[in-house]
């Protein structure tokens, strides 16, 4: 072949004509690099379109129209998201014509945001092949027509959307969708329920008839508890995600209503189904679908859906060469979940939060193992979390200052363990310095012109008897063995002087106490007045966190590797993760940090010294650390206080969820 | 750093005769002044508990003695014009950059921003 049809034409272009070869070119190489489609300088019978894609929001409809004006066309295949189709003509003759004639057409998008500029150029090969139809996830089923239009307007008109239209601390992650729950309110700082705390009413009547139906026709195998609904408007949607395993049993269905919408599956090996939920069907997810493949819905006011009337169900992928945009329309879903009560035992353990311990450290039965226990799971994760953990302790303990302000003008106070500062101001008569393990945290007091100093606990570089009071708050819970926390408190009241007084403060086992639960329990969302968020706000809180069982592992899975493995490895245990805002199951903990957006500059080059929950687990992905806690029981400060011979107990309280102390030195 | 949190620091390395880390020795590259409100009674109740000798050697070392006596005074909390000395050399002198050398080991504690950092080794504790 020498030279071809189009180089021969070519040869006397004029100035337009020219540049919208070499735009061709581009476009071309642009194909190539980016998507691996090879275009041919020789003309064939099929076509890529690059710009006219339903990526672009350019509709089937436009393409055939603009295509049939050249010639008989025997197939448009249009791959959803992509900004190209490609067009099959039964002649070589009218593919040519459409090539030279097409060429640089403009086209206005669906959604007349954008004009588009259509490049045509011939390819031998339709990537056909590589664009298999998908199939539906296993586990996962579309009931048609699952209620009547009647029933669909009832539940519509049964959502009191009022007051619950803004989610308070959620709407980022919401991005205005409105919510709405039942049953139990789903947290989404977590992604969990609080089991202890159903909402009262229970689901609406309308929906427990429904739900007994369906459970009657063999729809699904069991009943709900919690009900979710969200309303999208064209254009809003949900980042993939994985429904919390912990939190909810395997069936979760979604009925939809008010119009239909896609939804976007996808598997961890990157395996993709686009499924097309039609108005008043009901999805049911199980199985894999539900634990394993991620489910979202792209926000965007198109949707690509199958061209013809008749096939509403199944992937919209099934045949691209039948796809189009559809419009979308304002979605209402009813989400009906299961509340699970203990730990999940799917066979999915990589995405399984109740299961994916395999980091979690085993409980230390060595001084070395200790230490190394403390330095990865407690002042790694601050000096990680600093900048975050700062931004949320901004108000000091009412109690903790009122110790402080009675103490004598003049006083000597040293805050050993003093994070970011917060008490080290508060006083103008006295002189408190603040010591902490956090580098990161003592700059922070720097920063606000405070005098702190890094130190280890257990080790204060200051002078005996020196202090006329010290205070150690949320600082003993972190060590890990009964010796190296009555070594904190024995360096503790080594700085006092004789007359000095000592207060401590550690995070209580017992989040309820005298009937009362405790602000962490409560959480945030307890109070509303400002008044009340003073003390929540200052109390130990870890609201914002990755949900995570905080039950055990059953006995008879054995993670494989753990970096705290010894010698006794068969009876040693591992450190359970606790789920935020629940009651403690034991003593010895792992407590979730969920690093926010925007307070994780360093992360760039300080490596993560701690496991990163799997993406597909958080809405957020953002990073997740494990903090150590041992917190105490009733008595147990007490008891460990009255082993140092050189102090008497003042007093003891306990004080909206931790254990406190006044010792006075002898 | 100010010179009254100096005041309460000691050398805590492993092997440290005892009352043999204090004072630290102050090797500052940066110190600066700054101006803190007077507050008379206040400074009056620091004297007896500073380690005065220790007050004035790293006043001293700083350049910053201020004709601090080598004794507190009689009377020190009627007298204004020596409750100002204490004042300045405790509080408005403050060290930015530089290293605490433990007196006895010879150990050196860097001091950044203001900060010292007194983490020991594994070992040394």
């Amino acid at each position: 072949m020498e030279i071809s049809g189009i180089n021969q034409q070519s040869q006397k272009l004029s100035k337009k004509e020219k540049k919208l070869r070499q735009k061709q070119m581009k476009v071309r190489h642009t194909l190539l690099r980016h998507e691996g489609i090879e275009c041919v300088s020789y003309p064939t019978k099929s076509l890529v379109i690059a710009n006219g894609g339903l990526g672009n929001g350019v509709s089937r409809c436009q393409v055939l129209k603009l295509a049939e004006r050249c010639g008989l066309v025997e197939a448009l295949l249009m791959p959803p998201n992509k900004p190209y189709s490609f067009l099959k003509y039964e002649m070589l003759e009218d593919s040519k014509r459409a090539y030279d004639s097409l060429n640089g057409e403009d086209v206005a998008s669906e959604d007349n945001t954008q004009n588009v500029v259509l490049y045509f150029n011939f390819v031998e090969k339709v990537p056909w092949e590589d664009m298999t139809p998908s199939t539906l996830p296993p586990g996962l089923r579309v009931i048609e027509e699952v209620v009547s239009p009647e029933e669909e307007g009832q539940l519509l008109e049964c959502i009191d959307w009022g007051k619950d239209e803004v989610i308070p601390n959620a709407q980022k992650s919401l991005k205005h969708r409105r919510v709405k729950h039942f049953g139990y309110e789903f947290q989404y700082d977590n992604n969990n329920v609080d089991r202890d705390r159903p909402l009262p009413g229970g689901l609406p009547d309308i929906c427990n008839t429904l739900l007994a139906k369906w459970l009657k026709m063999g729809y699904i195998k069991e009943s709900s508890d919690q009900l979710t609904i969200n309303q999208y408007e064209p254009g809003q949607g949900i980042p993939p995600h994985i429904d919390t395993h912990s939190a909810f049993e395997d069936e979760i269905i979604s009925l939809s209503l008010g119009a239909g919408i896609v939804m976007d599956f996808k598997h961890p090996d990157g395996q993709a189904a686009a499924v097309m939920l039609p108005q008043r069907s009901l999805l049911v997810m199980s199985g894999e679908s539900r634990y394993l493949w991620t489910h979202g819905i792209t926000p965007r006011k198109f949707d690509i859906v199958q061209a013809s009337q008749e096939q509403k169900l199944g992937t919209v992928t099934a045949d691209i060469g039948d796809l189009t945009l559809n419009k979308r329309g304002t979605r209402t879903s009813f989400t009906f979940r299961k509340v699970r009560r203990g730990p999940c035992k799917c066979s999915y353990p990589s995405v399984c939060d109740s299961q994916c311990k395999v980091t979690a450290p085993s409980f230390p039965d060595s001084e070395s193992e200790a230490s190394k226990l403390e330095k990865e799971y407690v002042h790694d994760v601050y000096e990680q979390i600093a900048q975050h953990f700062s931004s949320t302790r901004h108000s000091p303990w009412p109690r903790v200052v009122e110790f402080l302000r009675a103490l004598p003008r003049g006083a000597i106070v040293a805050d050993v363990g003093c994070g970011n500062g917060k008490y080290l101001g508060v006083s103008k008569d006295m002189y408190v310095f603040g010591c902490d393990r956090s580098e990161a945290l003592v700059n922070i007091c720097g920063e606000k012109k405070f005098q702190a100093f890094v130190c280890d606990a257990l080790s204060v570089p200051i002078r005996s008897g020196s202090c006329d009071a010290c205070i150690s708050i949320a600082v003993i819970h972190h060590f890990s063995t009964a010796e190296r926390r009555l070594a904190t408190l024995s360096e503790l009241v080594r700085l006092l002087r004789p007359g000095g007084r000592a207060l401590v403060y550690v995070w209580a086992l017992e989040q309820e106490y005298n009937k009362q639960k405790s602000k962490y329990l409560k959480g945030k969302r307890a109070g509303n007045s400002n008044m009340d968020e003073t003390i929540s706000n200052a109390i130990e809180e870890a609201g914002d966190s990755e949900s995570q069982d905080s039950a055990q592992p059953d006995g008879g899975v054995s993670p494989p590797k753990d970096r705290y493995c010894s010698a006794n490895e068969a009876v040693s245990t591992r450190l359970p993760v606790h789920t935020n805002r629940t009651s403690f199951d034991s003593q010895d903990l792992l407590v979730p940090w969920h690093l926010k957006d925007g307070t994780k500059k360093k992360m760039g080059h300080t490596k993560l010294c701690q496991p990163v929950t799997s993406s597909e687990n958080s809405q957020k992905c953002s990073p997740v650390f494990h903090r150590y806690y041992h917190v105490f029981c009733e008595g147990e400060l007490e008891l460990l206080c009255k082993r140092l011979n050189c102090v008497n107990v003042q007093e003891s309280y306990y004080d909206q969820g931790n254990w406190c102390v006044i010792l006075e030195k002898k | 750093m100010k010179l009254l949190t100096h005041n309460m620091l000691t050398s805590h390395v492993r092997g440290v005769r005892p009352g043999g880390g204090f004072p630290l020795r102050i090797q500052a590259t940066e110190v600066k002044v700054n101006n803190v409100d007077f507050n008379p009674e206040f400074t009056a109740r620091m004297v007896p508990k500073v380690e005065w000798g220790a007050l004035v050697e790293a006043a001293e070392s700083l350049g910053h003695r201020s004709d601090l006596p080598a004794e507190p005074i009689p009377d020190y909390e009627s007298n204004e014009d020596f409750l100002r000395k204490v004042h300045h050399v405790l509080m408005e002198v403050e060290v930015v950059e530089g290293v605490l050398k433990c007196p006895d080991t010879g150990r050196e504690f860097p001091i950044t921003k203001g900060i010292p950092n007194m983490l020991l080794s594994e070992e040394e504790t």
